[in-house]
């Protein structure tokens, strides 16, 4: 398949990208609003073509362990999901995560707690960033803001983690979910050979071919000194993780006056609101951080430094916010807008909130 | 170019699919396009609405409070977005059914009996394309016609290519009420 | 005839089979997941698949499975060794897939994964080790422990108005059009230690053959959950274990 302009949803688009990438299983179990993803690849039958496996799981437990088997024996794996349902998943995420292996899940979220509603959310950032099952783990998080985006993180997703041997998120919310837009999809890449998997893999449970050593996939290790070394390996992967794969965009940030932080399509909305804001004449700059983990710490402080005042925008009761504060500490007032059980706030909104929470009291 | 567009109406009307051929055609049309529904529990038989914004330049906010063209299909809709056209704006509705006619006079105002006019073509599927051709001819054809039909090739499944002419025609209707 | 006379190439009745691994098991003395063990073990080399196999171990007694065997191994989560072992098959289908699953693995925590990748009729194998008591965790009730059976949850017996029925289910596994063998085994005997290899044998030949999913249920002792010596477990599994859950092929397609 050549490259290729196409319009469609995000969750569409993701199944596309997950032909075309190369990915080699799909396991999923429905749920609003993101069931185009599993829908969209039956219709696909990408077993026809590329040869992906495409299974509609029992559960979601079952759709998550399935991919811990897939990525245990090397396979790019992954499955989707909405908030209800990726609390479902924490358990098998948090052994992928110990297990040091390469997956790909995404979360477009829909608002909670709870069963909660099938509108859009940002209110799973705490469950994606900081942890989400026990233990100390982390995954890559990536927020896309654009359908394009969803498209493009599908293959960055599974490049990071395969490069890292660490599970990837993609956080995405509702409305990157339900949209349509202009994609460009990419050209096919092949997936890659069972040869190729042994020799790109050797850690996989492929079958112990040629009298090699046998592989153990596990996250057990009753042995305390030998699992805090397990633990630390994990971290310093994370410090590494962290130096190299922290990505943001900033738009007008230099020649302003405030800052606005926000992810996803909020960080969208919120651009629309600094084109309002310019018409009178407040000059606003956008940071939007594209991993959501690893934080964009640095850049943050750095965008931060010589504004008035910074408005965090997020579809949910102030989850990010921490870490914006975290970032530029008490140099300035930093406070938050969000709208709670899948409203969207406008442009105008955020115009009005950046006034009354910032402007207007300095 | 930029325009952003909101269609709302019932959820029979075919307001989804109009924003989706709408869309379609702005992608023929070589313009960066967004078309967000609003989804849930709207979808079925109640209120939907659907914005697209067609642009020559990257697009930020898929979501709008403020629109350069409004399309309302029913009182409901009129209501909630006659006041959300843009100064200097388009606000294009189907009479049929409305009571509370839309008072602004710093907006360009179309009322169209859409559905009269859908009647005269003799299929009522044909309805949302009427719409259409009012609100192709209100932006003065900055999407060409040639455009919209390919668009309409690229949004529908090849089975029902046949109905492309009985689409083209619905759209000329409708631009023959502006 | 002195010992060098017996200890000749020509007179060995019995070797270890070559991919168990040279360490102690962490099993207790009498405990049957040794021999089972062991009939893998043999019966993965003598039927030439020890570069394919891939075997799923479980939470529960089985957990360290992959110490012992010396095969490409995943540890799964409580339960989901049915899940982990449908993508391992259908993502490398020229492979061999088995899990190792405890009674509370397989017919508790795991039932959905369980009844699922067997409805599917997944090509793996399903070794189902049921001794009615939670070993790992300090001998707890299991949803097979007997109707009056004592266990740290049960203190009094297990009662029906309490807790339940004891759950067979394999029998359950039987009406599933994607299984094709189910079968009940044991290991206390010669004989039945014969049967058992067999019919695991006979499980690893069908997922090959695509067939679906069988399922090898031993019936096992835990004498340090049930308290009793190892030659006392035997005996009591015969008198009381047998009588519900009774050896034999459920089914055989």
């Amino acid at each position: 398949m050549k490259e290729e302009v196409r319009l469609m949803k995000g969750n569409e688009a993701i199944a596309h990208a997950a032909i075309r990438y190369g990915c080699d299983g799909y396991f999923g179990y429905p749920i609003t609003p993101q069931s185009e993803v599993l829908e969209t690849l039956e219709e696909l039958m990408p077993w026809e073509t590329t040869g992906m496996t495409v299974l509609q799981a029992e559960s979601e437990l079952a759709a998550i362990n399935m991919v811990y088997g897939g990525a245990a024996t090397g396979k790019a794996v992954m499955t989707s999901s909405s908030s209800p349902g990726i609390s479902l998943k924490q358990e098998g995420i948090s052994y992928i995560a110990a297990a040091s292996l390469p997956a790909l899940i995404l979360n477009v979220m829909r608002g909670g707690p709870g069963l909660g509603t099938i509108q859009p959310s940002q209110a799973d950032y705490f469950q994606a960033t900081k942890g989400g099952g026990h233990g100390d783990y982390h995954l890559i998080v990536l927020a896309p803001s654009t359908v394009q985006e969803m498209v493009d993180f599908v293959g960055l997703g599974f490049d990071l983690a395969f490069k890292y041997t660490n599970p990837c998120m993609i956080l995405a919310d509702g409305i990157v979910g339900q949209m349509m837009e202009k994609v460009v999809l990419p050209e096919q890449r092949a997936r890659r050979t069972d040869e190729e998997i042994r020799e790109q893999c050797p850690w996989a449970a492929t079958g112990r071919k040629d009298g090699r050593k046998r592989n153990i996939i596990t996250s057990l290790e009753l042995e305390s000194s030998r699992m805090e070394v397990i633990n630390e390996q994990l971290q310093a992967r994370y410090r590494e993780i962290e130096d190299k794969e922290t990505r943001w965009e900033e738009i007008g940030t230099e020649d302003a006056d405030y800052l606005i932080v926000a992810f996803g399509s909020i960080a969208r909305i919120s651009d629309k609101a600094r084109e309002i804001a310019a018409e009178e004449g407040i000059k606003v700059g956008i940071i939007r951080p594209i991993t959501l983990w690893p934080f964009p710490t640095e850049a943050v402080n750095k965008a931060a430094q010589g504004k008035k005042g910074v408005l965090v925008v997020e579809l949910n009761a102030g989850q990010m916010i921490e870490d914006v504060r975290l970032a530029v500490h008490d140099a300035l007032p930093v406070e938050h807008f969000g709208r709670l059980g899948g409203i969207i706030p406008s442009p105008e909104e955020v115009v009005d909130a950046l006034k009354s929470k910032i402007i207007a009291k300095l | 170019m930029k325009e952003e567009i909101i269609i709302a109406g019932f959820g029979g009307q075919g307001v989804l699919s109009m924003g989706k051929i709408l869309a379609y055609s702005g992608l023929m049309d070589d313009k960066e396009v967004t078309w967000m529904p609003s989804y849930g529990p709207e979808q079925r038989g109640g209120t939907a609405n659907v914005t697209v914004i067609l642009s020559d330049q990257k697009i930020s906010s898929p979501v709008l409070d403020k629109y350069d063209i409004v399309v309302a299909l029913n009182q409901q809709s009129l209501d909630k977005f006659a006041p959300k056209v843009k100064k200097g704006g388009v606000l294009i509705y189907d009479t049929n059914g409305i009571h509370n006619r839309p008072t602004r006079d710093d907006i360009r105002i179309y009322p169209i009996d859409a559905m009269d006019a859908t009647l005269e073509i003799g299929n009522s599927k044909a309805y949302n394309m009427v719409v259409m051709g009012a609100l192709l001819k209100a932006m003065d054809y900055k999407l060409p016609m040639e455009n919209v039909v390919k668009g309409l090739k690229k949004s529908l499944p090849e089975r029902h290519h046949k109905l492309i002419p009985l689409n083209e025609k619905a759209i000329e209707k409708g631009a023959s009420l502006i | 005839m002195n010992i060098e006379d017996i200890i000749k190439e020509e007179n060995k009745v019995y070797s270890k089979p070559e991919l168990l691994e040279e360490v102690h098991m962490h099993y207790c003395p009498g405990c049957s997941h040794g021999v089972i063990h062991k009939l893998l073990a043999e019966v993965i080399a003598e039927m030439g698949l020890t570069e394919k196999t891939v075997g799923v171990s479980p939470v529960g007694c089985a957990v360290f499975a992959y110490n012992y065997i010396d095969v490409d191994w995943i540890e799964a989560a409580h339960g989901r060794a049915p899940a982990v072992a449908t993508a391992v098959s259908r993502l490398w289908p020229e492979n061999v897939v088995f899990t190792y699953q405890g009674d509370g693995d397989m017919s508790a925590i795991g039932t959905a994964e369980s009844i699922h990748a067997a409805n599917r009729g997944e090509n793996i194998v399903m070794i189902f080790v049921n001794n009615a008591i939670y070993g790992m965790t300090g001998g707890q009730m299991a949803p097979t422990t007997l109707i009056g059976q004592k266990t740290a949850t049960t203190p009094y017996g297990r009662r029906v108005d309490l807790n339940g029925h004891p759950l067979e289910i394999t029998n359950l596994l039987k009406e599933l059009d994607g299984t094709c063998y189910v079968t009940r085994q044991s290991v206390h005997t010669p004989a039945n230690v014969r049967k058992t290899k067999a019919a695991i044998k006979k499980a690893f030949e069908n997922a090959l053959a695509k067939k679906g999913t069988s399922v090898v249920e031993v019936v096992a002792t835990c004498n340090s959950g049930w308290k009793l010596t190892p030659d006392a477990s035997n005996k009591w599994m015969e008198q009381n274990m047998f009588e519900k859950y009774p050896l034999g092929d459920l089914k055989n397609v």
